[in-house]
């Protein structure tokens, strides 16, 4: 198996790849095994080994249950106030670190530049924080009035057996204001994963639904779900379907808002854009209300307009196809003529793009517009569904260290259950396009590259140095590694402090963003001018009869 | 621009609001960053390993390496022991370090995994160290964090194995950038003293490119190094909450007189450590210091007029502040506010004695201000907004206040997440506080320009 890249052949094959597992100890080069396929689609189905537990000392990428509840899901909430439960360092890490950007009517409703922790001391731990927490909550209620409060616990809140649900009760009560607490302790689970579920049924629970609308504001309400407008990802999604004829009625949760979350139900349909993080309230909603949702990608152009048509043809209505096919060509003529000099640049480049649970696939479509194969992609923390596509969540086992996750098992809802469009169209339509479907990342890589899930620091430094990426794209803790190496680096979780990077006008700033990483003279000094010559310059000279080089110290 | 924060002051006791401090952990890792060819270890879920690299790397735009127990939930109600045990044998076998440097989480610490008895129980390869030290982020800050690591140095490490000690000098640094640890290190080969100083993260965390990574950079103290402190005939410590406490275990275990002094920023505490060191090896402060040092308060008497009288609040890690407060006053400047999250004092170290000794320096000069120990940017905000200055210190996030109260702002500490170039470039000696009075020169003056009409416009300031 081979891949055919731009000038010449890279080869990784199966003997490769067993060179590189056997550095590890038995033990661990059977985990890792089954963690890195070589995509051949000659093979039906390809299964991989996601979502299970890291190996200790492996230095991996990922982070914890709390990243992925209170700083991925929560945080962005923007007129609620985060409260997080537990020693300083797990909300001092989540403050303002993740670039989910907000912008208020009312700046005295955004949190966000806050970073609010109950700074459990010894004696909390010793005697409970219960009543610290109590304060605490009474203390953000008075001084800075929020219309809804999160709690997230840490660590130690588990092990010492604060109750912060009944805690959150209390304070309900007593304040009237919402309040609700999340059991994301940073062991749960194997991975930010972990929270994202935890944070699902918390919303969907206590907060989706809330809200007192019954119908939505146009019929085309939709709501954004896994969008976390990074860089401002989300405001431009929704410049263009504004312009189409969509009001976003929540998004979930870059920029959102309490006040928004609440009424969500009243969408007509679901957009999906991070399946991992969001798949569950997506379910959820469907189960509830009847709304189905729909798998979008709003990285790169194509996948752009492929969700834009798929979005007209749910809806069906004449008149939105063609103004979202107006839209589609005004944009075009756009972008097209300032993305050719980047195409240039980028033409028959490589890249990785190893990202955290979603990313890892959608911008393997944009790299591609711009000329840039991906050679190798995986995901930190993704399940199989995200990999394999849907139909395999039957199969997925449960293991011991994710089956305490609970799942939320919801009814549709007795008054607002409602059929969004019947029965056999839904049907005809899920032939046709990704409704409450995700066909995963697998399916969509070249023959011969690689998948490799929870990728370490190991097999990054392994990989490059016989794949050779042009560009390596993955978080900040990789980041200044492959710039070592004299390799060009791209995050993206948050972008290099650039963006948005979504829709079209995103495909130009990453366009200008990665080429400027190309050609930045500043590659060109990385070898000093003394190391490629001789400190002197010499002549061969005969010495007793046999040659001898002389004069070549360096 | 942090529009919720009222200008009304309410008492508080549910914890903090915009810290001024993070946990130990963090503090930990960067100290064993500074022994060579090591990998720092976090005994914990994974999720703080993750943040601690995440930080460090945001502060000095360099690869940092750490592993992690990645506890379950499993682990966490049962113990790390199997976790810490295969840990250990991944870490040799697949990045191969000399040394690991393990510390702990609020996770570990709350179970109470015993981890003396657990790393003595592990098989470790030949020639290989495994070092510990319990960084509990319930108590103190990340400086504790640093300190109780320097201080595992001192334990696994330091011995005591010559009868006369040597004349060198240990140097514990404290929790500052390499580009001053650098820049002590040149002031040593100056006064031409024979010195050890742990940990040193210069050539780790500042590492040139050279088209090759090596996951152990030059730099780091050697353990062979650190073993011979033991035989040192005197312990510096550079700022009492970060290097007092490794410095007296020092001198407990090994009879090494440990001294504290501040972190040697400004002119009077880098004389207080150049005097600490001739007075101790008898050794003439050169020519080329005393004409840095001559050359640092001809640039303070040419350029008084700066920042003379203006009104300064400064916020971080307690020595940088300690040190700090002593040079703006000697700048003429009025500290209004002095406020570090680091709480007095911590479990088992010494008493912290930061507010009392910034309050006798403000004192000393007439300066009515207020100071704090255990204090959050919230209220560092509201006293702003009380009582305007005209010059904000801090580390990065102190760039909310700026702009919400639009004062002028210098970096100084840590971390600074949203300018590059200052971990290679000193604060200490004499060299590092002309750089400082640049910094607040220009943000004064840039200031000055801005607001000024046409007319009052200056060519030359």
């Amino acid at each position: 198996m081979s891949l055919i890249l731009g000038g010449g052949e890279v080869a990784i094959d199966e003997k490769t790849l067993d060179a590189i597992l056997n550095e590890y100890p038995a033990k661990v080069k059977r985990n890792r095994k089954k963690h890195i396929i070589i995509r051949d689609s000659a093979v039906e189905h390809q299964e991989i080994e996601a979502n299970t537990r890291t190996i200790p000392g492996i230095m991996t990428n990922r982070g914890c249950a709390f990243a992925g509840c209170k700083g991925v899901v929560l945080g962005p909430l923007k007129d609620m106030v985060h409260i997080v439960h537990g020693p300083i360092g797990c909300a001092y890490y989540s403050w303002l670190t993740r670039r989910n950007k907000a912008k208020s009517e009312d700046p005295t409703q955004n949190f966000l530049h806050y970073c609010v922790s109950t700074d459990m001391q010894e004696s909390d731990i010793v005697f409970g924080g219960e009543k610290k927490l109590a304060r605490m909550i009474d203390e953000v209620v008075e001084i800075l009035g929020p219309k809804a409060i999160t709690i997230s616990a840490t660590c130690p809140v588990g092990l010492i057996g604060d109750d912060i649900q009944q805690v959150a009760k209390e304070a309900r009560k007593k304040h009237g204001v919402n309040i609700t607490a999340y059991n994301c302790e940073g062991y749960k689970g194997v991975s930010q994963s972990a929270g994202h579920h935890i944070a699902n049924n918390g919303l969907m629970e206590n907060i989706i639904g809330e809200g007192d609308m019954e119908d939505p504001p146009i019929r085309y309400t939709i709501n954004i779900l896994g969008e976390y407008n990074i860089g401002g990802d989300s405001w431009e999604v929704e410049r263009v379907l504004k312009e189409i004829g969509y009001q976003v009625q929540a998004v979930m949760t870059g920029n959102g808002s309490y006040e928004d979350l609440k009424n969500a139900h009243v969408a007509q349909l679901n957009l999906v854009q991070c399946h991992r993080s969001i798949n569950y309230i997506a379910s959820m909603l469907e189960t509830k209300y009847g709304t189905p949702w729909l798998k979008v990608n709003f990285i790169g152009i194509k996948a752009t307009i492929e969700s834009l048509r798929n979005m007209a043809l749910y809806f069906g209505d004449e008149e939105l196809i063609n103004k979202t096919e107006e839209v589609i060509t005004r944009e075009l003529e756009e972008i097209e003529p300032l993305l050719e000099p980047y195409r240039k640049i980028c033409a028959g480049k490589t890249t990785f793009c190893f990202v955290g649970g979603s990313r890892g696939h959608h911008y393997q479509g944009l790299y591609g517009e711009l000329g840039i194969s991906t050679v190798l992609a995986g995901y930190e923390f993704a399940h199989r569904d995200d990999y394999e596509g849907r139909e395999v969540i039957p199969n997925i086992k449960p293991d011991a260290d994710s089956k305490n996750i609970p799942d939320l098992h919801v009814s549709p809802d007795e008054s607002r259950y409602r059929l969004k469009i019947p029965q056999e169209r839904m049907e005809e339509l899920k032939t046709k396009i990704p409704l409450s479907y995700y066909s995963g990342m697998n399916v969509t890589m070249a023959e011969g590259s690689i998948i490799v899930d929870d990728l370490n620091h190991y097999e990054t430094e392994e990989f490059i140095k016989i794949l050779k990426p042009d560009i390596f794209s993955s978080g900040i803790k990789d980041k200044y590694i492959p710039h070592k190496m004299g390799i060009p680096c791209k995050q993206l979780h948050n972008y290099d402090y650039s963006g948005p990077y979504a829709g079209f006008r995103g495909s130009v700033n990453f366009a200008r963003d990665i080429c400027m990483s190309f050609t930045t003279p500043a590659w060109n000094f990385m070898v000093p001018p003394w190391k490629d010559k001789p400190l002197l310059e010499g002549t061969v000279a005969q010495c007793n009869g046999a040659a001898c080089t002389v004069n070549q110290a360096r | 621009m942090l529009d919720c924060t009222p200008k009304e002051i309410k008492a508080r006791s549910g914890g903090v609001i915009n810290p001024a401090k993070t946990c130990q952990p963090i503090g930990a890792m960067y100290a064993a960053l500074g022994i060579h060819s090591c990998m720092p270890h976090s005994h914990g879920s994974q999720g703080c390993c993750s943040y601690h690299r995440m930080h460090l790397t945001r502060h000095f735009r360099d690869p940092v390496v750490a592993t992690t127990s990645s506890f379950t939930e499993g682990a966490s109600v049962f113990g790390g022991v199997s976790n810490l045990k295969t840990s250990i044998k991944n870490v040799f076998e697949v990045y191969n370090p000399d040394v690991m440097a393990v510390h702990t989480t609020c996770l570990s610490e709350t179970i109470g995994d015993d981890l003396p008895s657990i790393i003595k129980s592990t098989e470790i390869p030949e020639g290989k160290l495994v070092i510990h030290a319990n960084t509990p982020s319930y108590q103190g800050s990340h400086i504790t964090g640093f300190s109780n690591m320097t201080k595992g140095m001192v334990n696994y490490l330091s011995t005591a194995t010559t009868e006369v000690k040597k004349e060198q000098v240990n140097i514990i640094p404290g929790f500052v950038n390499p580009g001053d640890m650098r820049e002590i290190k040149r002031m040593m080969q100056l006064m031409g003293i024979k010195y050890i100083m742990f940990p040193d993260t210069s050539g780790v965390v500042d590492s040139p490119i050279t088209g090759q990574y090596t996951m152990f950079g030059r730099g780091g103290t050697r353990v062979e190094d650190i073993r011979d402190t033991g035989n040192s005939k005197l312990t510096l410590a550079l700022g009492g909450y970060a290097s007092g406490d490794p410095a007296i275990q020092l001198e407990r275990k090994c009879k090494v007189p440990a001294v504290a002094i501040k972190t040697p920023l400004g002119v009077k505490a880098t004389d207080e450590f150049l005097l600490a060191l001739r007075q101790a090896f008898a050794a003439e402060v050169p020519y080329e210091l005393e004409e840095e040092r001559g050359q640092l308060v001809d640039i303070m008497v040419d350029t008084h007029y700066h920042f003379h009288g203006k009104k300064v609040a400064i916020f971080g890690d307690p020595d940088i502040l300690i040190a700090l407060t002593e040079f703006v006053l000697s700048l003429g400047m009025q500290p209004l506010y002095v406020l570090t999250g680091t709480p007095a004092g911590t479990i088992g170290g010494p008493v912290g004695t930061f507010e009392k000794e910034v309050k006798s320096m403000l004192e000393q000069a007439g300066v009515d201000g207020k100071v704090k120990a255990a204090g959050d940017l919230f209220e560092l905000h509201q006293w702003i907004k009380n009582g305007p200055v005209d010059l904000l210190m801090g580390n990065t996030y102190g760039k909310y206040i700026a702009r919400a109260e639009d004062i002028p702002f210098v970096r100084v500490g840590f971390p600074i997440l949203d300018r590059s170039v200052q971990p290679y470039l000193p604060i200490v000696g004499y060299k590092g506080a002309m750089r400082l009075l640049e910094m607040i020169s220009n943000a004064l003056l840039d200031r000055a320009d801005r607001d000024a009409a046409d007319e009052d416009f200056e060519l030359v300031m």
